[in-house]
């Protein structure tokens, strides 16, 4: 296991959220450790987000939101790298408005440019098992598929090509985008993700620093189910308890 | 130099001023500028319920008080402010739209309208609209008229003077309402929250009631004045400068054009940004900061629509020592 987790597993966006206040109280109850920030959406200097993040001792994950080409993410990943004096990049390459889905192509140039630079380089992809595996080849530090678009809470559409990544890298999964409640952030740690990224899913809600809780709370559930090894599914029943030693009549 | 003295000459603090005087006393207002002030590009929605989405309680009773106070106090200033109660539409685009904006409706318990009836109360809706529901309460004043119509009451006791530490001030009680810049006087924790917001001119009639959307995702309000001036706003972005972006204002545009076609007839007459004084919990800061220091600021997207309660609690407390149990849940150091 990497460094980029310690004791928690629940990576938390910052968008969305109603007020500095309710997004503490999430950050606070989530055990968080590890905060994504967009460059383009805030400003790295400014009051508000950034103060409150450095009291609480989150560390910042500074993010590429925004950018639709490799070079529109190589030079902001740059400028993050400046603003926040961090190595690490949550790298988004976003194709399409509508989906807000991650461009491969140019995502995968962006990374390798990045990863050359001396980034720490945690690439927003697609459930592609081929382009998680090929974002890890050219060094990557981490790979980080969709759930499902980014916002929609539809959870995890396609839970075999999360275990199929999983199988296919050696670096960490991070489950990213399409949680809408506890129990898909518990089946991605099921499925073998190493943490999950979750933001609307809290912020939105009705009761943030609640969700936000019940969210650390499935995270840690499904790492143990996933550790533990869960029991083959099977056709018929299969009594709890054996027949053997009862009695005989 | 006067008894009293507030310094900010925004709506927040000319408000204090005019309520302090008429009440009787002594009061010079010190205004800094509309640098980057919230007041001049507001649309002026008077929305105790649109925007409380997760409002805690406190500050929509607030919200509520103040609402129910706008009528008089427009009528005080004696001239128009434009104070409408045409009422407001509250509209979704898409599916997804609405069932993000479901949420709030469900908690106001307002009749959800069909399109065809959304038509009916607004013709130049976009066919597209899916739902919306409309909310008698949620009025418009313009915020500029009601700035111009303070400054006429107050007159000379406005005096231009930029101040940077509430040492200098030189009076009995002083009154910080200086909006973002209450941050730097006080170190209260009151910090920009930038704005970007258009001004249309059309043929007056065209949208009838205040419009706030959500389009394809994207949040928009369209606000049209008797004149034929219509506002769209606004975009909410944590950023201390107040450029004017390409991207801004083509996201208002869309999303302005998408729910009203019409609009692309009209001039586009003013693309401007303000910095709303947020604070960390959107709810203001009102009430004593020491001995002689009182605070009303942080009035975040709340400052018009706050501004008459704001006005009736501060004066009170300044003229009285009496605070209003109202004020317990925004006292300035709950932080």
């Amino acid at each position: 296991m990497s460094a980029l987790f310690q004791e928690s597993r629940l990576i938390l966006g910052t968008g969305g959220a109603n007020s500095l206040t309710a997004l503490e109280e999430a950050i606070v109850a989530s055990e968080t450790e590890l905060v994504t920030v967009a460059l383009r959406r805030v400003d790295a200097a400014g009051p508000g987000l950034l103060p409150m993040l450095d009291r609480l001792g989150v560390r910042v994950l500074p993010n590429t939101a925004g950018c639709y080409t490799a070079a529109d993410a190589v030079k902001t990943a740059h400028l993050a790298r400046d603003a926040f004096e961090t190595d690490l990049i949550k790298l988004e390459v976003i194709g399409d408005e509508r989906t807000l889905l991650p461009d491969g192509i140019e995502l995968l140039r962006a990374a390798e440019t990045l990863v050359g630079d001396g980034f720490t380089v945690l690439p927003y992809t697609s459930d592609d098992p081929i382009l998680a595996r090929r974002l890890a080849d050219v060094g990557c530090a981490a790979v980080m598929p969709a759930g499902s678009p980014i916002g929609s809470g539809l959870g995890i559409s396609n839970p075999h090509h999360i275990r199929l990544i999983r199988q296919s890298v050696d670096v960490p999964v991070v489950l990213d985008a399409g949680i809408g409640t506890a129990s898909d952030a518990a089946l991605a740690m099921e499925l073998g993700c190493d943490a999950v990224l979750i933001a609307s899913a809290i912020t939105r809600s009705d009761d943030p620093a609640a969700m936000a809780t019940a969210m650390r709370h499935a995270v840690v559930a499904g790492r143990l189910a996933y550790q533990a090894g869960r029991i083959p599914r099977r056709f018929h029943a299969l009594a709890s308890t054996s027949d053997d030693g009862l009695a005989q009549w | 130099m006067s008894d009293i003295v507030v310094v900010g000459g925004g709506i927040v603090g000319l408000s204090i001023a005019w309520r302090l005087v008429s009440r009787g006393a002594d009061v010079t207002v010190l205004d800094g500028g509309d640098e980057g002030a919230a007041w001049p590009v507001a649309a002026g929605m008077l929305a105790p319920g649109g925007e409380s989405e997760h409002e805690d309680p406190a500050l929509i009773r607030l919200m509520e008080r103040s609402a129910d106070r706008w009528p008089d106090f427009a009528a005080e200033l004696g001239v128009g402010v434009g104070y409408d109660d045409a009422g407001t539409l509250s509209l979704a685009m898409t599916a997804d739209d609405l069932a993000g904006r479901a949420r709030v409706w469900t908690r106001q318990a307002l009749p959800l309208l069909r399109p065809s009836e959304l038509r009916e109360l607004e013709p130049a809706l976009s066919v597209r609209v899916r739902a919306g529901v409309f909310s008698s309460r949620e009025r418009q004043v313009d915020p500029r008229k009601v700035v111009s119509a303070l400054r006429e009451r107050l007159g000379a006791r406005i005096v231009p003077k930029r101040v940077t530490a509430v040492s200098d001030v030189d009076a009995r009680t002083v009154v910080v309402a200086a909006g973002c810049g209450t941050a730097a006087l006080t170190g209260l924790p009151v910090r920009p929250v930038k704005g970007q917001v258009l001004r249309l001119r059309g043929e007056p009639g065209l949208v009838r009631h205040v419009l706030d959307a959500a389009v394809d995702g994207r949040e928009v309000y369209v606000v049209p004045r008797a004149d034929g001036e219509v506002v769209v706003g606004a975009t909410q972005e944590e950023r201390t400068d107040l450029t004017v972006t390409a991207g801004g204002v083509h996201e208002l545009l869309r999303a302005a054009l998408d729910l009203v076609p019409a609009l692309a007839e009209c001039e586009l007459t003013e693309t401007t940004a303000g910095h709303r004084p947020g604070t960390p919990d959107n709810a203001p800061l009102l009430g004593r900061l020491d001995d002689r220091v009182v605070v009303a600021a942080g009035h975040f997207r709340n400052g018009i629509l706050l501004a008459p309660v704001t006005a009736d609690l501060i004066a009170e407390l300044v003229l009285t020592g009496e605070a209003d149990p109202m004020l317990a849940d925004f006292s300035p150091g709950r932080f």
